[in-house]
């Protein structure tokens, strides 16, 4: 929350004379050793004497020696704001912990403390907390402790405990170098004894002071020739009011005060409060980032607003980023209920892209969310043709190339491990390609546990829709739906839906129809409507070709007589053979050896028992199996474990 | 609430001096006239009858320059006082961005002073605008009275000042206090910026 201090204000640029030495001394000695000595600091002078140049000095002094040092600067009133709005949003406590870390606290215009009785109570204990903390605390007022109207006697007594210090009005030496150095600042300059003319009138203050100089450095630029003395006095009206002294009743003048640039004076604190501003919307925004970035949201918007030189409205742009960030969560806990997988979608993260994100949700709303697509990484490419599957591959490609829907529906079936995933899956990635193409490609596990999770969320229709505007429906292992008549009658109406329509579908299954227990005979006769072909167990020949470029894949390297003692195997599943494949793929890292057949006959008889056991596996192909389809017995998850007690009983039934 | 103008990198301010009858509004904003140079200041515009009270109300336009990449203008506008020109009130208050409440410090006007501060609050409330929450500056004004007449800036801060707003004592004949409370309204009023909409 620190406020950005003012460059121009430092020790340097500070005019140091009688008036105001002990005063810069002690604030030099705060500066340089803060919380040591004089804590806290209590700095008053009438206005204009440069209250607020000194405590900001300290502040970029102590900051220059320590730049780990948190300092703070804030005006009383921003304090009252600041805890008054902590208070109203109830917390209070946040409010306390903000000062907790600040080393050097600088408070300014304290006097407004005046008759605020609880403010007074919250900066009584503020102060005593950073006091006891050895934190360094700096006040600033136009008045000394005493004269601040109904001030609090611990207050007083506190602030006497340090060091109150004032600053006199300059004297005439002190003007006299405030308008030289000034001078020089603005580059220019008056005949020698200008200067000392002006410094001779008794200004109040030092912005008088310098409101007198702009009006000579305006009237000289404009004027040929050097301005004299007399043309000074004659300028700036001082012959009529050097002798005059204005006496104050009661704080109130009898007479008129002398015309200094009342204007310029406004000016510049109006540009102050608007540079404020300034500083106070960047801070914003970098904070805004900082916490909406860590939480994983895109913050393009809120950057590119940093990159302009005055990033004014930014709490406006800050809030409407923010309620964009509230309507993006909205839409994304929609989509979790709709369509759980998209709601992580880096649309949700991004308000720039609301818009895409209503539509995502809208698209999920009616239905028109893509259906579960294929794998990427099964193509025909990558499919191994061999004599056998030749039938099953030219059918499968068929339906790809041929728009007439040669087959309709193309059953591919076969035993576990011969390559029908792979197949069903080339086949959806050659149709998705088409343009406009909808393919659903998905496993019949998958498939059951949606239908399921669409009845418990009651998005039955949203699910069917889903389904139903597919232009290509491909369902891998349909023999899952077995003894399922609810998923089975679902597939059913798809089924004639899409078929109807001339969608292709193309099925696969652990045989031929027919010979599928548990399938209803409506959805058995429809499959063998079509074409059903069959794919033999992989021979030696497909086994090496996977083989080697299963090693290839995984070990960048290959072994001839590895890839022979692998396809040699008597379990001729593709499935076990990337399962060996896989084993010693890891058992080489584990061991840091090369590839030998010698390390291959290791890892398949250590795994002879779990090779010789098909039972262990499941009868998916597990390309897209559903994460719940693979620990369907909750043994399988340890956090889960049935109790003992539980289990005998069962047992016991 | 017209603040900020991205588009245009404008900053415009409306400022209003709201209070009873013969406060001294108009010499507040007079007194400003005659201190701005001329480059930054538009025809001061007052509609005054004949016996100088305002009529429909006083216009000052200040040209601030640019200021942090923007630039400022302050409209500063006063009210006719006398309770009969509610309308025309409620109408310069329209859009204000911050007020001035110049009250009038001699003891027989207090009462005309809390009735004036009830009026800004209702005519405020009928344009949605809670009292709370637009910048709003006191200013105790004719301070310079000879002090058996008027009531001292604590009494005033006890009768008027609820809300605890800044407030000055003033006395805007001579000038004293008004470019203070102008600087204050400024400040209160800019530092709204970051909370105000967009035109």
């Amino acid at each position: 929350m620190t406020r950005t201090l003012n460059p121009r204000f430092s020790f340097d640029t500070f005019v140091v004379g009688p008036a105001n030495q002990l005063a810069v001394s002690a604030a030099r000695t705060a500066a340089e050793n803060p919380g040591v000595s004089y804590n806290p600091l209590f700095i008053y002078s009438a206005s204009g004497l440069g209250k607020t140049h000194l405590i900001t000095a300290i502040g970029a002094r102590a900051r220059e020696l320590a730049p780990e040092l948190r300092v703070e600067y804030l005006t009383l009133e921003e304090f009252v704001d600041a805890y008054h709005a902590a208070v109203a949003a109830g917390h209070g406590e946040a409010f306390r912990s903000r000062f907790t870390d600040v080393d050097v606290v600088l408070i300014d215009d304290v006097q407004f403390v005046a008759q605020r009785l609880e403010t007074q109570a919250e900066l009584l204990r503020l102060i005593s907390h950073l006091l006891a903390q050895a934190r360094q605390v700096v006040l600033a007022s136009d008045r000394p402790p005493r004269d601040i109207e109904q001030l609090d006697e611990r207050l007083i007594s506190q602030f006497a405990g340090g060091l109150v210090v004032d600053i006199a009005a300059p004297e005439f030496e002190s003007r006299l170098a405030i308008l030289r150095r000034k001078a020089d600042e603005r580059g220019v300059d008056f005949e020698g004894a200008v200067l000392a003319a002006v410094a001779e009138y008794n200004a109040r203050n030092v912005r008088e002071l310098l409101g007198l100089l702009n009006r000579l450095i305006a009237f000289q630029a404009v004027n040929e020739g050097a301005l004299t003395v007399e043309g000074a006095r004659t300028l700036l009206g001082l012959e009529s009011v050097l002798q005059e002294d204005v006496e104050t009743e009661e704080g109130v003048p009898e007479t008129v005060p002398p015309a200094v640039d009342e204007f310029a004076d406004f000016l510049d604190s109006v540009g102050s409060a608007l540079a404020r501003q300034v500083d106070a919307w960047r801070k914003r925004i970098e904070e805004s980032v900082e916490y909406w970035d860590g939480r994983g949201y895109r913050t393009k918007r809120l950057e590119r607003l940093l990159t302009e030189e005055t990033p004014l409205g930014a709490e406006q742009a800050v809030r409407a980023y923010e309620a964009d960030v509230e309507h993006l969560q909205a839409l994304a806990a929609d989509m979790a209920e709709l369509d759980p997988p998209r709601a992580g979608d880096p649309v949700f993260r991004d308000p720039e892209r609301i818009d895409d994100a209503e539509a995502a949700v809208q698209e999920a709303r009616e239905g028109a969310g893509p259906p579960p697509g294929p794998a990427p990484h099964l193509t025909f490419e990558s499919y191994v043709e061999t004599a056998g599957n030749r039938v099953a591959v030219t059918a499968a490609r068929a339906v790809t190339t041929d728009t007439s829907v040669p087959y309709n529906p193309l059953v591919i079936a076969g035993p576990n491990g011969v390559g029908k995933t792979h197949l069903l899956h080339a086949v959806a990635n050659a149709l998705a390609v088409r343009p406009e193409a909808v393919v659903a490609c998905q496993s019949a596990q998958a498939f059951l546990d949606q239908y399921v999770d669409a009845l418990e969320r009651n998005r039955l229709e949203m699910w069917r829709a889903r389904h139903r505007h597919a232009t290509a429906f491909l369902l891998d292992d349909i023999h899952l739906l077995s003894l399922k008549p609810g998923s089975q009658e679902e597939l059913f109406h798809l089924f004639n839906a899409l078929a109807d329509s001339g969608r292709q579908l193309v099925f696969s299954a652990s045989g031929p129809p027919d010979t599928l227990d548990g399938i209803d005979e409506r959805l058995v006769t429809r499959l063998q409507g079509g074409l059903v072909v069959e794919l033999p167990a992989a021979n030696r020949e497909v086994r090496s070709v996977v083989a080697r470029r299963e090693l290839n894949e995984r070990l960048g390297t290959t072994d001839d007589a590895v890839v022979a003692y692998l396809a040699e195997q008597p379990d001729p599943s593709l499935h076990t053979l990337v399962e060996v494949i896989q084993r010693l793929a890891q058992e080489l890292e584990a061991s840091g050896e090369d590839l030998s057949l010698a390390l291959a006959r290791r890892v398949v008889d250590g795994d002879a028992a779990a090779v010789t056991r098909p039972a262990r596996r499941s009868r998916s192909s597990g390309v897209v199996m559903s994460p719940l389809a693979s620990v369907r017995s909750p043994e399988k998850v340890v956090w889960r474990w049935p109790h003992v007690g539980d289990r005998l009983i069962e047992d016991m039934r | 609430m017209s603040l900020v103008n991205f588009t245009s990198r404008e900053i415009t301010c409306k400022i209003v001096y709201y209070g009873p009858g013969r406060s001294g509004k108009t010499t507040n904003l007079q007194y400003i006239y005659g201190r701005v140079p001329e480059d930054r200041r538009g025809r001061m515009v007052s509609l005054a009858t004949q016996t100088d009270r305002t009529l429909f109300f006083d216009f000052l336009p200040l040209e601030l320059g640019s200021i942090s990449g923007f630039t400022t203008r302050f409209q500063l506008y006063t009210v006719p006082g006398q309770v009969y020109y509610n309308a025309t009130r409620k109408l310069v208050l329209q859009g204000a961005d911050g007020v001035v409440f110049v009250a009038d410090s001699q003891i027989r006007q207090l009462d005309e002073n809390i009735e004036s501060l009830q009026n800004l609050q209702a005519n405020l409330l009928e344009q949605g605008i809670d009292v709370r929450t637009i910048p709003l500056v006191l200013q105790y004004n004719k301070q310079d009275l000879p002090s058996d007449l008027i009531l001292q800036v604590a009494d005033l801060e006890e009768q008027l000042n609820f809300r605890m707003v800044p407030a000055f004592g003033a006395s805007a004949v001579v000038g004293k206090g008004l470019f203070e409370t102008l600087r204050a309204i400024s400040e209160r009023v800019l530092r709204k910026l970051s909370e105000a909409q967009p035109a």
